[in-house]
């Protein structure tokens, strides 16, 4: 019997999302499923029922009807108790479920023997990155909030030139750089408004960077933490560090234009960094996107789903649903995180489940499995993020510390180099000592030469090493001043010896400075 | 002419010699800074042949004519992967020119001495300088001029083995007489005896045996130093060359002689510094030949070696984006620089960014890789020292490794026991994917098991170098 995956239409008001798309179907029937959907459940993210169909996808007239024929249930938004009540003993269903703060929903699915599949409880290691959801959904949010930005600001993002006048960049101030932080950055970038970014993980700064926009340091002392021990998402700051991050904030509050908050912390209310002084001392006609409108916000005045314009002219907006404001994307996407699952599930490529409860994925993002409630799940045995080794990077430092620094080793530098010319100087002495002036006179000359050399040579670039020798070599035959001076000697063997060191120098002059012209000339800028 | 014109001339022939060092500093200041030392050495010669040289000054421009012409025919014909034989050659040259000038201010000297007042007061040019000396004076100008001849006659025959295994002629082992480095320390010592027998007697023999002496340290030193190490060996001989140059010019007491002697021989030892240091090894390891002791078993390595045929190397160049290339002395050997360039315009061609990667020891000379790229016309500017690209690697999505071992061997990281433990290396294992060209299943060099070709992402592309070329250029275009 070939096992049915089943799609019902969300019944969440203004859910616009479906957990499965046609693209998504062909894959799942490559994997053996029959799939099923019901009658106009992508139609609100542009899916029509006749391209289901075209897709080989089974169209099922009513949501019960559905619920009762498929064997596997993948949809949106965690199942509202009427759903739940559908699901048999065997039955599996893939969707967020909350399962943090859903327990009367984990009750219900174990007592009906139904096996969950949490969206939201993929662990966050590299090889199940292909179904984080969490992430795909925040990467809609970061680039939509953007977007929802710009339709209430009144203004360019790129700053231009114009016969009319010259328009200002805007400023934008993201704070909380993970993914969806780091959607908005590169957004907002990308419309070319000066973007700043905060986070609490100093580690990302790298990552801001890279997107274009200027990481928002803190002089702040306090070991910061490794995001690594967290499986990657921020963690509870202390008063201090928070008092420091709310100062620097007051410090831009005037100078943004939109500010982007993203700071969640998984399954605790949204920290508040945008507090109400910061709101008043932000210009007219300001706009705050509040990501984490949903979890209280990162800002008091927010409202969650609604866009408010407080009395100074700050539009808020704590709209919920930013992936539902583009769903035919988000679903696409959505749909693919449940295909990859549905891989997973199916190493066989048999049509058949295989729920490994071994598997660090499968395992993780089960919330019930066989009449168990098996939430929440043992840390996974793979580390979210390889652990920073333990050296930190000299830009802890702080000013002071560096100068520090900088002074110490100029004192050592000075050291060394005052005990070398004391022996050196020492030795020039001890040789002048002993030595008469004639012989003095030259060594001058030699030790000069040799400091000059050391001096010259340093600079000498490592590409040029093979030239360099080249021409040391061409000019070491200058010993041909010595064989010329003597040739001209009486003894027959000496201008016999000095002959021969004649001509042999006179072959490497010539070939010496000849092969040097050569490679010279090869070495060419592209 | 006058002396002080002489001296004037070598003035300026002194500063143009500096500058000609000091233009190496980048490529193209280079191209005129060699100008600068070549009419740095006309002037000196010419200031020297009609100034104190001027004795059968005729005969020495036929000399330097046909040594200049077989000069210009060895320069002009040599290939560019020849290079380091050539300059090991030509510091044979220098060497043995020290020994000759030695010999002949001791031979000057002993005539001087031997005549009488009246004579001496007619002496000329580099006679009438000695006659002028006293007795301390004339000491110093004998242990000057038998150190010239003792550093020349090393270089002489230090330079000749290594040209020797550098050009395949000698076995490029290292191998040494029973009694190892008991020998060249029993023959240090009987040179210290000659030089203080020679101060007493004035006489040739003591000078000769110390000769000898020099010759069979040079010859033994270098034949116990393996190939890999010839960089060092060869930037060595190079600081020699300079020293006795120095050497001669404090007996014959030419200051553009110690100013010339002086710039050599320091930048030979800077060059031996910055290659010991690439090997993290010092200096004098390296000359007592062979690599250090290890303390312990070397790691065991695990895995296998997995080969892959120029589809699998053309395919994930075609995916890759960016390429690394890590030359080592096997692209020499196959003379293979031409289809590297060749596949680097293509892929370059095709929008992708590639680079090529230089460890400081790749080769058998300072600098040896730059030469070989450039002469394929590889432009310098995409041409990396170690230092700037090592951090890149795990941003690269290819890394291939042509002809080089030891320089990409991981052990040196991981392994605390390898013979190459803290030597920097080329991290290129942190690419995602690594391509090995390499004849066959061998270790290099050194004998050390390279844990590199067993990595996960390490694929081994066997073969010659230049023929895998061919045929992986054949699918890229």
């Amino acid at each position: 019997m070939t096992v049915k995956l089943g799609t019902p239409k969300e019944i969440f008001e203004g859910e616009a999302r479906v957990a499965m798309t046609p693209e998504s179907a062909l894959q799942l029937q490559k994997l053996g499923y029959d799939c099923a959907i019901e009658a106009g459940a992508g139609q609100a993210a542009g899916f029509s029922d006749a391209a289901y169909e075209a897709a080989g996808v089974e169209i099922v007239k009513t949501a019960a009807a559905l619920w009762k024929t498929a064997d596997i249930v993948a949809k949106v938004r965690p199942p509202s108790e009427t759903e739940l009540k559908r699901m048999t003993k065997g039955k599996t269903l893939i969707s967020f479920f909350n399962p943090g703060g859903n327990e009367a929903g984990l009750e219900l699915a174990r007592s009906k023997g139904a096996n969950v599949i949490a969206m939201e409880m993929v662990p966050r290691i590299s090889r199940a990155q292909k179904m984080d959801a969490l992430s795909s959904m925040a990467n809609i949010a970061g680039y939509r909030a953007v977007i929802e930005a710009g339709n209430n600001f009144g203004r360019f993002f790129t700053g231009q030139i114009t016969a009319a006048g010259k328009v200002p960049p805007a400023k934008v101030l993201v704070v909380g750089a993970g993914v969806a932080g780091l959607a908005a950055i590169g957004t907002s970038t990308s419309l070319g408004a000066v973007t700043y970014a905060f986070d609490v993980r100093p580690e990302v700064a790298e990552q801001v960077e890279s997107m274009g926009a200027e990481f928002v340091y803190l002089d702040f002392e306090e070991e910061q933490q490794d995001g690594a021990a967290t499986g990657g998402y921020a963690a509870v700051s202390s008063p201090e560090f928070r008092e420091a991050q709310l100062a620097k904030f007051r410090e831009l509050a005037p100078e943004v234009d939109i500010v982007i908050t993203t700071a969640l912390i998984p399954n605790r209310e949204a920290p508040e960094l945008w507090t109400e002084d910061m709101v008043a001392a932000m210009k007219p006609g300001s706009v705050i996107v509040d990501l984490a409108a949903e979890k209280g916000g990162n800002c008091k005045l927010t409202v969650a789903d609604e866009k408010i314009v407080t009395d100074n002219g700050v539009t808020i907006i704590g709209y919920t649903d930013f992936p539902s404001r583009m769903a035919a994307q988000a679903s696409s996407l959505y749909a693919t995180n449940i295909r990859h699952m549905m891989a997973d599930l199916t190493p066989e490529k048999d049509g058949q489940i295989n729920h490994d409860m071994e598997d660090d994925v499968i395992r993780g993002a089960t919330v019930t499995f066989d009449k168990e409630i098996t939430f929440p799940p043992p840390p996974p045995k793979v580390q979210a993020i390889a652990a920073k080794p333990q050296a930190e990077a000299p830009r802890e430092l702080t000013p002071e510390e560096r100068r520090a620094q900088e002074v110490a080793e100029f004192k050592a530098q000075t050291r060394q180099q005052v005990t070398l010319l004391g022996i050196g100087g020492a030795l020039v002495l001890l040789v002048g000592l002993i030595a008469p002036a004639s012989f003095m006179q030259h060594f001058i000359v030699f030790v000069l030469s040799v400091f000059v050399g050391f001096q010259v040579i340093w600079n000498v670039s490592h590409s040029l090493h093979t030239p360099l020798m080249a021409v040391t070599n061409a000019i070491s035959s200058i010993i041909i001043l010595g064989a010329l001076m003597q040739i001209g000697s009486g003894s027959f063997l000496v201008i016999f010896l000095a002959a021969l060191s004649v001509f042999m120098a006179g072959i490497n002059i010539f070939g010496g400075f000849l092969v040097t012209r050569r490679m010279l000339a090869m070495f060419q800028k592209s | 002419m006058d002396f002080g014109f002489t001296t004037a001339a070598y003035v300026v022939a002194a500063v143009l010699f500096i500058l000609s060092l000091g233009g190496l500093s980048g490529q193209e200041s280079a191209k005129r800074a060699v100008w600068y030392g070549i009419v740095g050495m006309g002037i000196a010669i010419l200031a020297t042949l009609i100034g104190p040289g001027s004795g059968l000054w005729l005969a020495s421009l036929v000399l330097i004519a046909l040594g200049g012409a077989i000069g210009y025919q060895l320069a002009s014909k040599v290939e560019m992967t020849q290079m380091p034989e050539l300059v090991a050659g030509m510091h044979a040259l220098v060497g043995l020119a020290a020994v000759f000038v030695g010999f002949n201010a001791h031979a000057e000297l002993a005539n001087v001495l031997a005549m009488d007042e009246a004579a001496k007061k007619t002496l000329e040019g580099f006679a009438a300088l000695l006659a002028k000396k006293d007795s301390v004076e004339i000491n110093i100008l004998r242990v000057e001029a038998a150190l010239g001849i003792w550093i020349g006659a090393v270089t002489f025959t230090g330079s000749v083995i290594a040209y020797g295994k550098l050009s395949g002629r000698v076995t490029s082992a290292a191998t040494k007489l029973p009694g190892g480095h008991l020998l060249n320390a029993g023959a240090a010592a009987l040179s210290v005896v000659c030089l203080i027998w020679y101060l007493g007697s004035a006489s040739v023999l003591p000078l000769m045996i110390l000769t000898l002496a020099a010759l069979f340290i040079g010859y033994h030193l270098i034949m116990g130093i393996g190939g890999a190490d010839m960089p060092v060996v060869v930037s060595m001989l190079n600081s020699y060359s300079g020293w006795a140059a120095a050497a001669i010019g404090f007996s014959l007491g030419n200051d553009l002689l110690i100013v010339v002697g002086a710039l050599v021989g320091s930048s030979g030892a800077i060059l031996s510094y910055i290659m010991c240091k690439a090997m993290n090894r010092s200096f004098v390891s390296v000359i007592l030949g062979g690599f250090g002791g290890t303390s312990g078993p070397a790691m065991e390595v695990e895995g296998e070696q997995i080969a892959i045929d120029a589809d699998g190397v053309a395919a994930a160049l075609d995916d890759a984006d960016s390429v690394i290339i890590i030359p080592g002395y096997g692209m020499a050997v196959a003379q293979a620089q031409q289809n590297v360039a060749e596949l680097t315009r293509r892929l370059r061609a095709k929008g992708k960014t590639v680079r090529f990667a230089i460890h400081p020891v790749a080769g058998r000379l300072p600098g040896h890789m730059n030469v070989l790229l450039a002469e394929a016309k590889v432009p310098y500017d995409i041409v990396m020292e170690m230092d700037e690209i090592n951090d890149d690697f795990p941003e690269t999505d290819v890394a291939i490794v042509i002809g080089s071992n030891d320089i990409v061997n991981p052990a040196a990281q991981e392994d605390p026991n390898s013979p190459i433990a803290g030597m920097p290396v080329l991290e290129c294992w942190k690419a995602k994917q690594v391509f090995v060209s390499k004849r066959g299943q061998g270790t290099g060099y050194s004998g050390i098991e390279n844990p590199l070709f067993f990595k996960d992402n390490t694929r081994m592309f066997y073969g010659d170098a230049k023929a895998s070329l061919d045929t992986l250029l054949t699918l890229i275009n």
